[in-house]
């Protein structure tokens, strides 16, 4: 679980719990740009809790940037937590869409063995295109454009991550002492001196 | 709509309806703000129409420029540790205070900005003065926010003071929409905000880390402690002396730490950094413990941070815990406000005296004398050195003044020898190094502490940069005493010319007009010396004068400031010359 070379960049999973307010999103986009950070994808979506909204943040980047990084993040107003994970700690999918013209696909290609192979499903059938739709992870959303292009893939387009760590409570206790107004000795965890959580955190 | 995070009692007050411009002047009242730095336009008229029937309240200080204007409230928010309130326009209005609001955001000067704004339906037209300040201003304002209904004024502007004064202060920009400022609406009254659920003003303090922080400090050898701003912010002032005295360490400043504790106390050492003093920079590379309270470990602190006090285990005091472990890792992490902490570690600690320690940055302070401070402060050369005019300016102010510098020379020059016997006498734009600073903020200075007495040291250019503001002067009667350092060169990069890069001298002869007329042109008195003999006259004609007077001093013109750790050297690597 824990991170030893520092130095080694791999994809990290923030996920971020704040407020819906305006300019949330601008406030933390601007984290990442400013240390010319590329995000590689950005998901905001409700979260288990009304009026909390969850972000999450696909970067690549070492251990102690993505540390940082989330303190920063933690550190604005609106912001209740970020949490920062490896591929490894989370459960992750994204979503895919792939338009093919319907002659070529129904002529040439097996459709029904195509789709089950893929895990894909058909999503609009018309007569001039049909849309495909899969979930997965990058390697089984990559490997359906592989399948379709020879039957010439008009569009294609995938979702921004989604993920669920693996070892979270959810938010709802956390959420109870952030609306305590006293602070609460558990809010903040040192990760210089505790025994690391099995979820990372700030 | 902005929900309230968290009810408080209502007031029994009953409602009535007023417009939005005066609900954000009811609640600048229920905040306390007895002064309002800022400039009229169209965008914000309803805000100072309503203004018009609070004057006996309020004290609106009209200034020249908007920039003027919010570093005026720096200025007031340094000397007093009250909120900056600062009052701007839509478009240029608002943009002009973009310097101040970084300035204040890398200082952690707790400030509200409010600016007009345009109609709510013309949001996004391109309409007349129409900028979009909040994105404009989000990397550098601790929290800002766009109102466009009356009914939000008041729980918005509760949030604004609240988040700008505490935890880790910061600027705050609230952008109101015209049609906001005129709406009536129903008031019910002002409540104070005193928690967000989404904003954790600073960490609960383990008692733990107190306990292995004392452990680590009780073991050491070679303690040595690094302050910075944080005592000053924390008010911790009197709990950092008691630390520091029992602990028997030799303390040094960051330049924004200058004063916190006085600079003749026998266990302060000096200013750390590139221009800072011999020993704290050497023997940081030296100490076996290092303590930092309250300071981030600013590059021009550390030099080259892989070769910074490698050897060494680190304390780290501070309220925002992503600054401790941002640049050095901390040994000891010590999240908390200092003035919680610090009585905690004291009460650990061990009674000491590191005499022989204490011993050798004395050692090191002979030498800087010798090479450096004594030919700065007492030059047997012709021509007058900055240096001497602060040791003269020490002599006849006796280290209680209010020193407010702009920057450049003179301001390491002044930070480095001005005598300073009280907490929050030294203001400088330390993070962003602001040139102009100086004047508009001395300005705020004087109505934020108007029983001292208020000193701006600025150079031949910084002074050029805002000094429009000695119409401010001339309009309030403030008092502020101008002491121009004129060594007639943008003198700091000159001296990196100088040293690194052949003496090639690119635009940095800088022509000044006579400051001495400009000023009589505003009605202020002011007079030019360049003889030694007239110095110290001078300077006293400066400080007794009633009102604000203008000194000039012709200082030598090639002079570089010393001790010197240059860029990508080490703190150990510092140069005496």
């Amino acid at each position: 679980m824990s991170i030893e070379n520092h130095t080694d960049k791999q994809e990290f999973n923030i996920t971020v719990y704040t407020e819906n307010h305006i300019g949330l999103l601008t406030r933390i986009a601007i984290i990442f740009s400013r240390r010319k950070i590329n995000v590689e994808c950005l998901n905001t979506s409700p979260s288990e809790i009304e009026g909390i909204h969850r972000f999450n943040i696909v970067i690549t980047e070492t251990a102690e940037v993505v540390r940082k990084i989330a303190g920063q993040i933690e550190k604005q107003v609106g912001v209740l937590k970020a949490y920062y994970n490896t591929n490894q700690d989370v459960i992750w999918q994204e979503m895919a869409l792939y338009k093919v013209p319907t002659d070529v696909i129904a002529e040439r290609a097996i459709v029904e063995r195509l789709l089950r192979e893929n895990g894909a499903r058909a999503v609009v059938i018309r007569k001039d295109y049909t849309v495909f739709e899969t979930t997965g992870q990058r390697e089984e959303t990559d490997n359906l454009i592989k399948v379709l292009e020879p039957y010439g893939l008009i569009e294609f387009v995938r979702s921004a991550r989604i993920a669920i760590i693996k070892d979270s409570e959810g938010f709802h206790r956390k959420l109870q002492e952030f609306e305590e107004s006293e602070p609460h000795d558990e809010v903040v965890e040192n990760e210089f001196l505790s025994s690391r959580e099995k979820v990372f955190t700030m | 709509m902005l929900t309230k995070e968290k009810q408080a009692p209502a007031l029994p007050k009953e409602a009535k309806t007023i417009s939005g411009a005066e609900a954000l002047i009811l609640a600048l009242l229920e905040e306390k703000v007895d002064t309002i730095f800022g400039y009229p336009g169209g965008a914000i008229m309803p805000v100072y129409d309503a203004l018009y029937d609070y004057t006996d309240k309020l004290n609106h200080v009209l200034v020249r420029h908007e920039q003027g204007g919010i570093h005026a409230g720096q200025g007031y928010a340094r000397s007093s540790g009250k909120v900056g309130v600062v009052f701007a326009t839509s478009g240029p209005g608002a943009t002009n205070l973009v310097t101040g609001l970084a300035d204040a955001q890398i200082d952690s000067t707790p400030l509200v900005c409010i600016t007009g704004q345009v109609f709510a339906h013309l949001l996004g037209t391109d309409a007349f003065q129409e900028t979009d300040i909040l994105n404009i201003t989000t990397p550098i304002t601790k929290w800002n926010y766009q109102i466009t209904d009356a009914s939000e004024i008041p729980d918005v502007l509760a949030k604004a003071f609240y988040i700008a004064r505490s935890g880790r202060p910061g600027p705050v920009l609230i952008d109101i929409t015209k049609n906001a400022q005129q709406q009536k609406f129903e008031f019910t009254g002002y409540q104070p905000c005193r928690h967000i659920r989404s904003y954790k003003p600073k960490p609960s303090v383990r008692q733990e880390y107190i306990v292995q922080a004392a452990e680590l400090i009780n073991g050491a050898k070679k303690p040595f402690i690094l302050w910075g701003q944080g005592v000053i912010l924390g008010s911790a002032e009197r709990e950092f002396k008691a630390f520091v005295e029992k602990s028997g360490i030799p303390a040094a400043w960051t330049i924004m730490g200058a004063g916190a504790l006085a600079t003749d106390h026998p266990q302060n050492v000096g200013m750390l950094g590139m221009h800072g003093n011999y020993g704290p920079n050497v023997l940081t590379n030296e100490c076996d413990v290092l303590i930092a309270i309250g300071m981030r470990f600013d590059d021009r602190v550390t030099g080259r941070l892989d070769k910074y006090a490698r050897q060494a285990k680190v304390v780290h005091l501070d309220i925002d815990p992503t600054e401790i472990g941002k640049n050095v890792p901390a040994t000891v992490p010590v999240w908390g406000d200092c003035k919680e902490t610090l009585p905690l570690l004291t009460a650990l600690i061990e009674a000491k005296e590191h005499s022989e320690w204490l011993g050798q940055f004395r050692k090191y302070n002979k030498e800087e004398v010798e090479v450096v401070i004594q030919e700065e402060l007492f030059p047997t050369s012709e021509e007058m050195t900055m240096g001497e005019v602060i040791q003269q300016l020490n002599d006849l102010t006796a280290g209680n003044a209010i020193v407010v510098t702009d920057v450049g020379q003179h301001q390491m020059v002044a930070c480095r020898y001005a005598k300073l016997n009280h907490t929050r006498s030294n203001i400088t734009s330390g993070g962003l190094g602001t040139m102009g600073f100086a004047l508009p903020a001395a300005i705020g200075a004087k109505f934020g502490t108007p029983d001292r007495t208020v000193v701006a040291v600025i150079g031949d250019g910084g002074f050029q940069m805002n000094l429009q503001e000695m119409g401010t002067i001339m309009q309030t009667g403030v008092d502020v005493k101008i002491l121009i350092l004129n060594n007639q060169f943008l003198g700091m990069v000159r001296q990196w010319q100088e040293l690194f890069l052949e003496r090639r001298y690119s635009f940095v002869d800088i022509t000044s007009p006579d400051f001495v007329k400009v000023a009589s042109g505003y009605g202020i008195s002011g007079r030019s010396v360049s003889k030694r003999e007239e110095l110290q006259e001078a300077l006293q004609q400066m400080l007794s004068h009633q009102g604000s007077f203008l000194l000039e001093v012709m200082v030598t013109k090639e002079n570089n400031v010393f001790p010197m750790v240059p860029q990508g050297c080490s703190v150990s690597e510092i140069r005496l010359k």
